[in-house]
């Protein structure tokens, strides 16, 4: 088979597996990302106070504490000391993280991934290609700056400009400017840089990927053998050069769970793939021999 | 390599640009005063990382979060005295929601808070100072009588008066800003600064003569001696209150 459109990434999983069955985990991400976001608005808008605050630190149900430990870290380098109810949110965000996979904050609960979906989604639509590009290791830089910049100002300086707060903050205490971020991260990654903001450039994103280095939960081709070169899974993936080793890899002796840091573990690939390659499973089922094994136990 | 040293560079110029504009925003607008427990904004911005809880704990929905219009750190909690005070409420919720410790949680009376200090800035539209009772800045006052008081000057202008001055002392007043929401005027003539603007500080070298010789409880200086005057004969000078007399011949 030979790679089909852009805009026609996912049909063919449409017509084997039926529209639901090839939309289930993004279906089951917008839900998500819908429902955080609504939970933190039933208390401003009816009165009903399940979640305070906003993504960089809030209190649920009134016990339990959750905070960005990005965040946190960047205070600690301002020189704040960090001993207080934050630092126990941030260590139980930390271990969530350091389980399912630090990206899934950027997949799953991230309002900015809504709109940077979005804009990708119009971009293979429209045919829109080119741009600018911005080296892979550019967000990595930028969550050094941000470090360096808080230690030299001895404020949390990056909090001025972070999209993903500033959006979110708008949402729940109610700023109009909020709107204008949005327009304009989704006119930049539709028309400046292809999976420019994410994908590239946001550090909250590159310090979630460290922190997922070792985590547990991970996407495999584990039928990788199945594949047959349709580039769907490519079209879609936020993070598309994550794919290949896995899933290609088999020749070099790499194994087929998706290993690197920056995966998101969204799922697209396991929606619009429709040969069932993909599936979720964990780091250390990546053997090349196990992947023989596993192949009778994975589900449809 | 040529591609590291371009994105080092893009990741620099727009590092220098946040910098600047960041210790911008350390310079916070004289009208927007911080919650309690803030000791100073440099610490503050170090510390708050925006989550709103403490706004949300206000009971009077007194402190906002700042947006890109005020020339706030953009995020953080702040409340304009003018439309709406602190309150002061005994159990200080918004420290208490404080995760990060930016609202200091070692602020455990309300009395101990300074939020800002209280000022009279214009002398010449202050109501008291023209000679009329307004006295609404003092009677607003949670510490009334100890933040502001009410000084008896004599009236000038009718020569039978009294003026009650408004005066603030800074070791009471918390900043809270009721009397620059109360004051009458079309714009108040007692405004809450920051403490940076409106403290003057004494050199750290000065001694002030009467609180030493109190410290020390003795003179610390020669002792007063009885003064010698050179007057023409037949007068004296006693130091009674009674001035300068004629040494009458007895």
């Amino acid at each position: 088979m030979t790679a089909s459109l852009p805009e026609d990434a996912g049909k063919a999983a449409i017509a084997e597996k039926g529209w639901w069955q090839a939309h289930q985990w993004l279906l089951l991400r917008r839900l998500t990302q819908l429902s955080i976001l609504i939970v933190f608005l039933v208390g401003p808008l009816f009165g009903y106070w399940i979640v305070k605050g906003n993504l960089t630190s809030s209190l649920t149900l009134e016990v339990l504490p959750l905070t960005d430990p990005y965040i946190l870290l960047q205070s600690f380098v301002a020189g704040h000391e960090i001993v207080s109810t934050a630092f126990i949110g941030a260590i139980i965000v930390t271990v969530f993280y350091l389980l399912v996979g630090g990206r899934v904050f950027c997949s799953w609960v991230c309002p900015i991934n809504i709109v940077t979906d979005a804009a990708d989604w119009l971009r293979r639509r429209l045919h829109i290609k080119g741009g600018a590009r911005f080296s892979a290791q550019t967000r990595y830089w930028i969550l050094l700056m941000t470090l360096l910049l808080a230690a030299i100002t001895t404020s949390i300086a990056w909090e001025l400009i972070n999209p993903v707060s500033i959006v979110h903050r708008g949402i729940i205490f109610g700023s109009g400017f909020a709107v204008m971020v949005v327009v304009s991260i989704f006119l930049f990654d539709l028309l400046i840089s292809r999976k420019g903001w994410c994908g590239h450039l946001c550090p909250v994103g590159a310090f979630y990927s460290i922190l997922g280095r070792y985590s547990l939960l991970r996407v495999s081709a584990s039928k990788r053998e199945q594949c047959d070169d349709c580039m769907d899974c490519f079209m879609v993936c936020p993070e598309e050069q994550v794919i290949k080793p896995a899933l290609k890899g088999k020749g070099k002796g790499i194994g087929p769970v998706i290993m690197d840091v920056n995966c998101t573990n969204c799922g697209r690939c396991i929606d619009v793939c429709a040969k069932n390659v993909f599936s979720y499973s964990n780091r250390f089922n990546n053997s090349t021999l196990l992947n023989v094994a596993n192949k009778k136990e994975v589900a449809p | 390599m040529q591609d590291t040293a371009r994105t080092l560079c893009g990741v620099s110029l727009l590092g220098l640009g946040l910098g600047v504009y960041s210790r911008q925003t350390h310079s916070l607008p004289a009208t927007a005063l911080r919650p309690p427990g803030v000791k100073n904004e440099k610490d503050f911005l170090s510390a708050c990382v925006r989550c709103g809880l403490c706004v949300r704990d206000c009971p009077y929905d007194i402190l906002k979060l700042s947006t890109f219009s005020d020339d706030i750190a953009l995020g953080t909690p702040y409340f304009t005295a003018r439309k709406i005070p602190c309150e002061m409420c005994e159990d200080i919720p918004c420290v208490k929601a404080c995760p990060t410790g930016a609202l200091d949680k070692e602020l455990t009376n309300i009395d101990d808070a300074r939020m800002g200090l209280a000022v009279i800035v214009d002398h010449e539209t202050c109501l008291n100072y023209q000679g009329l009772r307004c006295d609404v800045c003092h009677r607003v006052c949670p510490l009334i009588n100890k933040a502001i008081t009410l000084e008896p000057r004599h009236n000038e202008r009718s020569g039978k008066h009294t003026l009650f001055i408004p005066v603030v002392h800074s070791d009471s007043c918390t900043g809270c800003g009721k009397c620059e929401r109360a004051c009458v005027l079309e714009e108040a003539a007692i405004k809450i600064f920051p403490l940076k603007l409106a403290k003057g500080e004494l050199g750290h070298h000065y001694r002030l003569g009467w609180e030493e010789k109190e410290k020390a409880g003795k003179s610390l200086v020669t002792p007063d001696q009885e003064h010698k005057y050179n007057l023409p004969e037949g007068l004296k000078y006693e130091h009674e209150g009674q001035g300068l007399m004629k040494d009458l011949p007895e």
